[in-house]
């Protein structure tokens, strides 16, 4: 009863749980309010933050080749490390809003082509240096360089000038984007001295921590920013290290052994193991990345839409989640989007394993003959798995699939968005119009299913342009609608973050955006003794 | 020393050295069949067109490729490993490290094993086809029957995890104390110890029983001495080539072999190093590493060959 109480306590707090509901809860487990009420108080001071030590975590996703200079960033420990030293204009909460950093606040032009940002007095760079507006504009010129190697480029296409007047850092855009802020959001765009053109290297932001080590490959850390303008709500711990674990078990050992605090990636089938253990617990939460199985809508035999149809009906989502990611994650519905979306298209009806009428549409399109699916265990964890499952379930539709299994080293070059049909995965956007801008339009760089469809295109342009929430909603719906039915996506499921964290640390809420609080943990959740 | 020692010895060297030549070219060839581009593989899946071409031109990938063996070929004679494509780093400066972390982590593993590899070889002769023999070669060889991330894995779980005597990851830093250092590798290096074993105690074995089949083994019999005392005066003198030959081996294996005991401890050396900059198609990266592992492998072979060239007796003292 009591770990029941905790738990409710803890959910008290996180904002899943109302104070009313959790007293309500408490009486129906034999507890007096009165009790209730004081449990819930210990609980909220036990929570309350500490400061100190020397908080640690064993990550995944770093190579000796990583550098600093944040327009390279790329996997996830330059991800999770840029958020501990580097400082954003804006950054997306837990509900989908936009929380101000540097930006103060941020206004459009009644038309949303001309974006005005107000940048905050007094937040201070590690050098000393006050962050101006000047600043600002060099960061986002330095990223929106055509000759910039910034992973940032692509989200900065539609800005034609940048200027600072006074405060403001006044941007323009060729075509209206009512979600600008949000790619001001993009974790490239940390706001460095003069944008980062002196040293690109010199990890110098206004973040809460100093870079103190960075071994590239081995470990990175850093020392509390005396002058951090934020302190109240980031920073708690004096130190903190990102020790690179690329191996699955040497991850978890550390985290057993008390030498990191807290791990990313904790694979699907060892989570039951991981429960087990003491002083650990595992935190997941449903993000917006899912894996998709990409089909080429341009390409034989997949530029017929029965064909398309009947290879997604052929895919047992369910079985593939509970098999793949033992549960860890939802099923998929053909289109990009989830519930960890704004403005999430209520009531699209939920696609099902439907191997008659898959086989029905399979005829119909009159392609004989095995369809080659390619796929390699750097897809996604499980991926090779997954794409025997699928030929399993397509050979009841009687559709055989040949699997082909490719070697990691090179598939991002060679296979993913070369290949007609394969095995990928996306991490999500922030928002439907950057997931949608970003790999379904006719002309996105990474049109990875081959989908060009000029009508699809203008309602995503008129989306992006709609300042009116409702009116946005109901194009988003129209676009899932079209993706779910004639797209060259196939999605099996959306996959959770899966996390492990030692006791030790508290102040864990889970992000939708990313694994260990979208990189935020080491700098929001603090140790406790 | 006689003239057709150095002669030998000369030959040897230069031999290494062409051999070193040859390995250049091989690295650069195969640096060039594997597919795929850096600049892909630096921007990775979010890399748009633009960006690759930006990239691939900044960093002259546009070069045909024997302009670009010759370049860093003539680098490598004047001492300049060149720069990173994927970081823009110095390679000379960020190997240092890397190299002297695999030398230190190869030294302390040699300095267990090769002595106990030795003393347990010499033992096993004394009793041979006693329980002792028995045991010691039954214990070596199924540590070496045992995949290495096996031994790894099994060393984290009772060491680390269970008793928490030692930690399981190895992450060592420049100004890290000495102990602590040592306490650090504690794990890898035991498990690289299993590993290289059971070979050279085998192969001392072998050589040792080899030389107790001579007659003037039979001699020293029959004067009297301990069997001990002939293993060690006698035989073991007789069989230092063979042996030599292994330990060399086995340490080279201990410098260019670790990648998995390396991913394993999360030990920052070489193997890890190399493994980062093949994934990313950093070719120079790729051919600096390959080549101070060819250099470190024919190195020590030209030892082990110089070792058994001056423990032949008939080529010390000629005719």
């Amino acid at each position: 009863m009591s770990e029941e109480l905790t738990r409710l306590g803890g959910q008290v707090l996180a904002g899943r749980v109302s104070r009313r509901e959790f007293l309500a809860r408490a009486g129906a487990l034999g507890v007096t309010a009165a009790a209730a009420a004081t449990l819930l108080g210990s609980h909220a001071q036990a929570q309350a933050p500490v400061r100190g030590g020397h908080l640690k975590a064993g990550m995944q996703g770093g190579e000796s080749t990583n550098v600093l200079d944040p327009a390279l960033n790329l996997s996830q420990v330059p991800y999770a490390f840029c958020r501990q030293w580097g400082e954003f204009l804006v950054r997306v909460q837990r509900d989908g809003t936009l929380q101000n950093r540097i930006a103060e606040e941020v206004t459009a032009s009644a038309d949303a082509k001309t974006w005005t940002m107000k940048i905050r007095d007094g937040v201070e760079f590690h050098n000393g240096k006050t962050v101006t507006a000047e600043d600002v504009v060099a960061t986002i010129e330095r990223h929106a360089d055509e000759k910039s190697q910034s992973g940032a480029l692509g989200v900065l296409k539609s800005i034609t000038g940048v200027k600072a007047d006074g405060k403001n850092v006044v941007v323009t855009l060729t075509d209206p984007d009512a979600d600008f802020p949000y790619l001001m959001a993009d974790y490239h765009l940390v706001i460095q001295p003069n944008g980062g053109r002196d040293d690109p290297n010199a990890g110098i932001s206004a973040g809460p921590y100093k870079v103190s080590v960075f071994e590239p490959g081995v470990r990175a850390g850093g020392e509390r920013f005396a002058n951090f303008w934020d302190a109240d709500n980031l920073g708690y711990a004096d130190q903190v290290e990102i020790i690179v674990i690329n191996d699955p078990t040497a991850r978890t050992a550390a985290l057993q052994g008390g030498q990191v605090h807290m791990i990313n990636r904790v694979e699907p089938k060892i989570v039951d193991l991981v429960k087990r253990v003491p002083g650990v617990r595992i935190e997941n939460i449903s993000g917006r990345g899912f894996y998709p199985f990409n089909m080429f809508c341009d390409t034989a035999p997949f530029d017929n839409n029965d064909l398309r149809l009947a290879l997604k009906l052929a895919m047992d989502r369910e079985e593939m989640l509970d098999k793949i990611l033992r549960g860890y994650g939802t099923v998929g519905n053909d289109y990009p989007i989830n519930k960890a979306y704004p403005l999430y298209p209520e009531g699209i009806e939920q696609r099902a394993f439907d191997p008659e009428k898959a086989a029905e549409l399979y005829k119909k399109s009159g392609h004989s003959g095995p369809i080659v699916l390619r796929t390699s265990e750097v897809a996604f964890p499980g991926a090779v798995d997954a794409a025997q499952l699928y030929q399993q379930s397509a050979a009841k539709a009687g559709i055989a699939i040949e699997v082909k299994r490719e070697p990691g080293d090179g598939y991002w070059s060679e296979v993913w968005n070369k290949q007609p049909f394969s095995l990928s995965y996306w991490g999500g956007r922030a928002t439907q119009n950057q997931m949608y801008s970003t790999a379904y339009l006719s002309n996105a760089d990474w049109n990875d299913t081959r989908f060009k469809r000029p009508d699809f295109d203008r309602m995503v342009l008129a989306a992006r342009g709609e300042l009116d929430t409702e009116k946005r909603k109901a194009i988003y719906r129209d676009l899932a609608v079209i993706m779910r039915d004639e797209g060259g996506l196939i999605v099996p499921f959306f996959n959770d973050y899966i996390d492990a964290v030692n006791d030790k640390v508290q102040g864990w809420k889970g992000h939708p955006e990313g694994e260990l609080m979208d990189g935020y943990a080491l700098a929001e959740c603090w140790l406790t003794a | 020393m006689s003239s057709p020692i150095v002669k030998l010895i000369a030959q040897r060297i230069a031999l290494g050295v062409l051999l070193l030549f040859a390995v250049s070219i091989l690295i650069f060839v195969g640096t060039q069949i594997l597919p795929g581009d850096v600049a892909q593989s630096i921007l990775g899946q979010s890399a748009t067109p633009q960006a690759l071409e930006n990239l691939r031109n900044s960093l002259g990938l546009n070069d045909p490729a024997y302009i670009r063996y010759l370049r860093w070929a003539g680098g490598v004679v004047t001492g300049d490993l060149g720069t990173a494509l994927s970081s823009g780093q110095d390679i000379a400066g960020s190997i240092g490290g890397r190299l002297w972390n695999t030398l230190f982590l190869a030294f302390w593993a040699a300095v267990i094993s090769v002595p106990l590899a030795i003393i347990l070889g010499l033992l096993a002769v004394r009793y041979r086809n006693g329980p002792i023999d028995k045991l010691i070669s039954g214990l070596a060889l199924a540590s070496t029957s045992l995949p290495e991330f096996f031994i790894g894995y099994l060393l984290v779980y009772f060491f680390a995890v269970k008793w928490q005597i030692f930690p399981g990851i190895s992450t060592v830093y420049d100004g890290m104390p000495f102990l602590e250092r040592l306490r650090a590798i504690a794990l890898p290096a035991t498990a690289l110890t299993l590993v290289v074993l059971a070979h050279m105690m085998r192969m001392t074995r072998a050589a040792i029983l080899n030389v107790m089949q001579s007659a003037y083994i039979e001699t020293a019999e029959l004067k009297g001495l301990r069997p001990f005392d002939i293993i060690r005066k006698h035989a073991f003198p007789n069989a230092i080539a063979p042996i030599v030959n292994v330990v060399m081996l086995n340490l080279a294996f201990l410098v260019v072999g670790v990648v998995v005991i390396e991913v394993i401890f999360v030990y920052p050396g070489m193997g890890q190093y190399l493994v980062d900059h093949v994934a990313k198609r950093d070719v120079p990266v790729v051919q600096a590493v390959g080549l101070i592992f060819a250099a470190v492998y024919i190195s020590l072979n030209i030892i082990a060959d110089i070792a058994a060239i001056l423990a032949n007796p008939r080529l010390r003292h000629p005719k």
